[in-house]
């Protein structure tokens, strides 16, 4: 289909996602954009979130993503991202312990504003946004 | 000439050991199918990766990244040395620390110092016994199936050293993985990036479109923002590499450790059937010359 764009989600360790899309939006770091077919050349750096894409067959997805960047062209959309995960891939429980972890430890560190002040912190957003993706309506 | 139950003892114990070199061999077979798998995996985000980088590169001044500068003079050398955690895989690991050694040999004309951050056992084993500086010890990565974000943690703390000036000069030695029967130990400047190939993979078409790439934030600040990123991804090569080439060189080791078995018992055999014989003749000699002499 000609309207259709192909979507490409890879990580160091495989590709999560290759395959045709209606639209596609992207958590870019000066804010969110959609891509549809045909677009601009157009490169950004992502930041921790999810992508939201419609499938050929117009049913909604979500990928969730800890940061990267991509590359859209007119036919194509390139994300390279650390990692990322379909909704149905993420593990809830580990997601769960993750949130309890940060937060403990968000705890302990309130008072200085150091490293690990700032890795709990990302650990905790990592967390709560994968929780968010698996708990919207399937 | 040994004794038969001696030479017997020692046929079974050959066969055992060769047992032992089979099943390691099967082993580090299956690993590697598995290694190189994991390669395959990370092919496309590197060759993309690569693309993205030096068209950006291409686009971007000079001095966007801290990262990219060299010292006036450096004095501390960081070695991020891959090894295997595991030995019996012939000459692997001695062939990586040798060039590791000839690496210091060249550079310690100057007054520097060497500090090193180990992936594997067996490096991080001749690091102490050397009683080299070690910063950072990595076992049970390599060989084994490694996360990116393994990478990123050690990679992280190789670019903070790097930034607070406590290393001047980063590098990893690793083995490339070049086919089955190759495997090349092979030293790569890490920190500061050496300058980027601008002309990779230019003979094909995206020359056109990609010189008109919209970018967000700026090409400066999207390379300055990628450039960390690259440490992480070439320092994840460099794992990926030694651990595939771990088990192709471990495979190939144990392959001959299972036919030099072969060849030892071929020759036991040999061995044993000729002191039996020799035996046999022995006591027919005896019952020969004992028959003669009743009959004397």
């Amino acid at each position: 289909m000609a309207n259709n764009i192909k979507l490409e989600i890879v990580t160091p360790e495989k590709t999560v996602v290759n395959e045709e899309a209606k639209i596609v939006v992207a958590p870019g770091t000066l804010g969110e954009f959609g891509i549809l077919a045909g677009h601009t050349p157009f490169m950004t750096t992502l930041k921790l979130g999810t992508i939201r894409y419609t499938d050929a067959s117009g049913r909604e997805r979500f990928v969730f993503i800890s940061g990267g960047f991509s590359e859209a062209l007119p036919d194509k959309v390139t994300v390279l991202a650390e990692s990322a995960e379909r909704r149905c891939d993420i593990d809830i429980e580990r997601a769960r312990g993750a949130l309890e972890r940060a937060e403990k430890r968000l705890q302990e560190q309130a008072a200085k504003e150091n490293i690990d002040f700032v890795r709990a912190k990302a650990a905790l957003d990592r967390a709560l946004h994968r929780m968010k993706i698996a708990e919207t309506r399937r | 000439m040994p004794s038969l139950k001696d030479v017997k003892i020692k046929i079974g114990a050959v066969k055992k050991t060769q047992q032992i070199t089979k099943a390691m061999n099967m082993v580090a077979t299956s690993r590697l199918r598995g290694a190189q798998t994991n390669m395959d995996r990370f092919r496309p985000y590197a060759a993309k990766f690569a693309e993205v980088l030096g068209s950006l590169a291409e686009k971007a001044g000079g001095d966007v990244s801290p990262l990219l500068i060299p010292r006036d003079a450096t004095k501390n050398i960081h070695i991020v040395l891959c090894t295997s955690d595991r030995g019996l895989c012939g000459g692997f690991n001695a062939n990586l620390i040798e060039k590791a050694q000839k690496f210091m040999a060249e550079r310690s004309g100057q007054e520097v110092t060497f500090s090193f951050t180990n992936f594997g056992k067996r490096g991080r084993d001749w690091t102490r016994k050397n009683k080299l500086k070690m910063v950072d010890q990595y076992i049970g990565v390599v060989g084994t199936r490694i996360g990116f974000n393994v990478a990123l943690k050690a990679g992280r703390k190789l670019i903070d050293a790097f930034l607070d000036e406590t290393h001047d000069e980063v590098y990893v030695v690793y083995a490339e993985f070049v086919s089955m029967g190759r495997q090349v130990p092979t030293i790569k400047q890490l920190l500061p990036i050496p300058p980027i190939d601008k002309k990779e993979e230019k003979a094909q078409e995206p020359v056109a479109y990609l010189a008109e790439h919209i970018c967000e934030p700026s090409a400066d600040e999207l390379l300055g923002e990628l450039l960390p990123r690259n440490i992480y991804v070439q320092l994840f090569s460099a794992l990926l590499e030694t651990s595939t080439s771990e088990h192709a060189a471990r495979m190939t080791a144990m392959d001959n450790a299972t036919k030099a078995c072969k060849d030892l018992i071929e020759n036991l055999t040999l061995a044993f059937n000729k002191a039996r014989q020799a035996a046999i003749t022995a006591e027919l000699m005896d019952i020969v010359g004992g028959a003669e002499a009743l009959k004397g």
